[in-house]
């Protein structure tokens, strides 16, 4: 019988109410990330100061799974300097996330993640496969 | 037609369905029967050889299963010849194998190729390379509200007199049934040569290629109770004699020598390299496995269910469902719910044991004219059951009501 451990209050929470949801006005540094496969889009807004995440704010649409993990990652970034949100890692996500992602759902609870590095620290080398590709 | 359809007497030559969970995933790939395992394990464990290239009993055992599965395509497609049969690796192999060969040979600077919007990818890609590489143009026909095909749009686009016309038999989001006769004779009429994707049309339709009229149809074996790795290209004699080959190598070939080679004639020209020879054995089984059921028996339970989903399923309010109405659609219904994303939804009725697809189905620009990043998508075959799609709507409550 199905239960529902996997849509948990909380990641349904987050996806109903998203936190820090909507755009910033001129901010420092702008990304979107996209899933063709599933339309899943997130998208940031970060204003920094003196080296720390002062503000952020995320735009997006798509499955519970990619809008609550988007939605939890600004609840960490804010206030974060940017040399710990650099380390911020797959299995950190996952474990706020606190649900089993099966592989095909990777890249939705992943792409948030995505848009951290991609965006936030202009790596234009990413590893696919670190984002669940 | 058999006058009572015992589905659970056929659910038992399934061996997956055995686990219990309602799979409405048959468009996708389908389940296979006992038969089809039976017969590949007989030639893995009976005869075991390659075909064609010795002269010692089980590699002569092995040649006859693999040309006899042939034979079995060419009765079920009602080809003229054995010849018109060419093993692929499915229908995506079969429509390549077109661009790249006839294509290439006969495609010019500003040939037209008409399209639709409801194809497949593999039914758009290869025409993008070849036009891109020739200099082609392509146009695609679009769908009306219904998801019906606006065919006021095919007749204006024949008028431009195109070189080839290329279009699914069935949509594999839709479910839609195109009037493939139809259009193939207005197609051809206008001087053109037809390509039909019958990937989703041959397991629950079939076809007869020769009253048809086209002259390219391409099927996969694994969504006919098949085996993956093994496809079909049917084409017309006189086209396939004409075209260059498609791969070099072994088993293609009459003589070779440094500079040039003669070619082997067909089908052989077609099926370089050694072939997925269990996989065509499993296709044959297939095939008799199908055709033992009846394709209008499997067509009528398929239109059956499809009716009894699509009322069911508008008692679920939030849901959009698109495509025809049972009457012009084959056992596929694509839907979108209101605040509640396919993956998310997928993901609910899995835990309820029911597996659907969710995604943009390999049609991303017919998701793009639907105004939707995905659907979610339930498809039956010959062994689906009402239960089943009580299942489904029973999982998509649950989902409401977590999602609430
Ligand atoms: C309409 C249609 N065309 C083509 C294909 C491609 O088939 P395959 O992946 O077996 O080559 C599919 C299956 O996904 C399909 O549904």
């Amino acid at each position: 019988m199905a239960d529902d451990q996997f849509y948990r209050d909380y990641i349904l929470d987050h996806f109903r109410h998203p936190r820090n949801y909507g755009r910033l006005e001129n901010p420092d540094i702008a990304h979107e990330e996209y899933n063709p496969l599933c339309g899943d889009l997130v998208g940031m807004d970060f204003r920094i100061q003196d080296g720390t995440i002062e503000d952020v704010r995320f735009h997006g649409r798509g499955c519970a799974i990619s809008q609550a993990s988007a939605s939890l990652m600004t609840e960490r970034l804010k206030g974060m300097p940017l040399e710990e949100a650099r380390k911020i890692t797959k299995e950190d996500v996952l474990a706020e996330l606190g649900i089993e992602i099966s592989a095909a759902r990777l890249k939705c609870a992943l792409l948030p993640l995505k848009v951290v590095k991609v965006g936030a620290y202009g790596l234009t080398d990413v590893d696919e496969e670190e984002f669940g590709s | 037609m058999l006058a009572t359809y015992d589905v659970e007497a056929l659910r038992q030559d399934f061996p997956f369905l055995q686990t219990g969970v309602a799979y409405l995933d048959s468009a996708n790939t389908s389940q296979r029967p006992r038969q089809v395992l039976e017969a590949m394990e007989r030639y893995f464990t009976g005869f075991n050889a390659n075909i064609h290239r010795s002269a010692y009993r089980a590699s002569e055992q092995a040649t006859e299963a693999y040309e006899g599965a042939r034979d079995k395509v060419r009765a079920f497609l009602n080809a003229a010849s054995r010849k018109e049969i060419i093993y692929t690796r499915g229908t995506t192999e079969g429509i390549n194998l077109v661009a790249y060969s006839w294509g290439r040979q006969n495609i010019r600077a500003g040939d037209l190729i008409v399209l639709t919007i409801m194809e497949h990818h593999s039914n758009i890609v290869p025409w993008q390379i070849l036009a891109r590489e020739k200099g082609a143009r392509l146009a695609y026909v679009d769908v009306d509200e219904q998801g019906l095909l606006r065919q006021d749009q095919f007749e204006t686009l024949l008028q431009q007199g195109p070189r080839l016309v290329c279009f699914t038999q069935v949509s594999n989001t839709l479910g839609t049934i195109n009037p493939y006769r139809e259009m193939t004779a207005s197609a051809k009429a206008a001087g053109a040569t037809v390509l039909i994707d019958g990937a989703q049309g041959a397991p629950h339709l079939g076809i007869d290629v020769q009253e048809t009229g086209c002259d390219f149809y391409a099927f996969s074996g694994h969504k006919i109770c098949g085996p993956t790795g093994i496809g079909i290209l049917y084409g017309r004699r006189e086209l396939l004699e004409a075209m260059p080959p498609f791969m070099g190598g072994g088993d293609m070939i009459r003589a070779v020598r440094l500079y040039d080679t003669d070619y082997a004639p067909l089908p052989e020209k077609f099926e370089a390299g050694t072939q997925a020879i269990a996989e065509a054995i499993g296709l044959g089984a297939a095939i008799d496995y199908v055709q033992g059921v009846g394709l209008d028996a499997i067509h009528a339970h398929e239109q059956a269910l499809a009716e009894y989903a699509l009322e069911a399923l508008s008692e679920v309010s939030g849901l959009r469902v698109f495509g025809p109405p049972a009457s012009g659609r084959a056992g596929v219904i694509s839907m979108w719910m209101d605040g509640i994303h396919p993956h998310d939804l997928s993901t609910i009725l899995d835990r309820h044991d029911v597996n659907i697809r969710a995604g943009h189905n390999c049609t991303m620009p017919l998701m793009e004219r639907l105004g939707v990043p995905a659907t979610a998508r339930a498809s039956f075959y010959l062994y689906t059951t009402r239960k089943e799609i009580d299942r489904l709507v029973a999982g998509l409550e649950d989902a409401k009501r977590i999602f609430g």
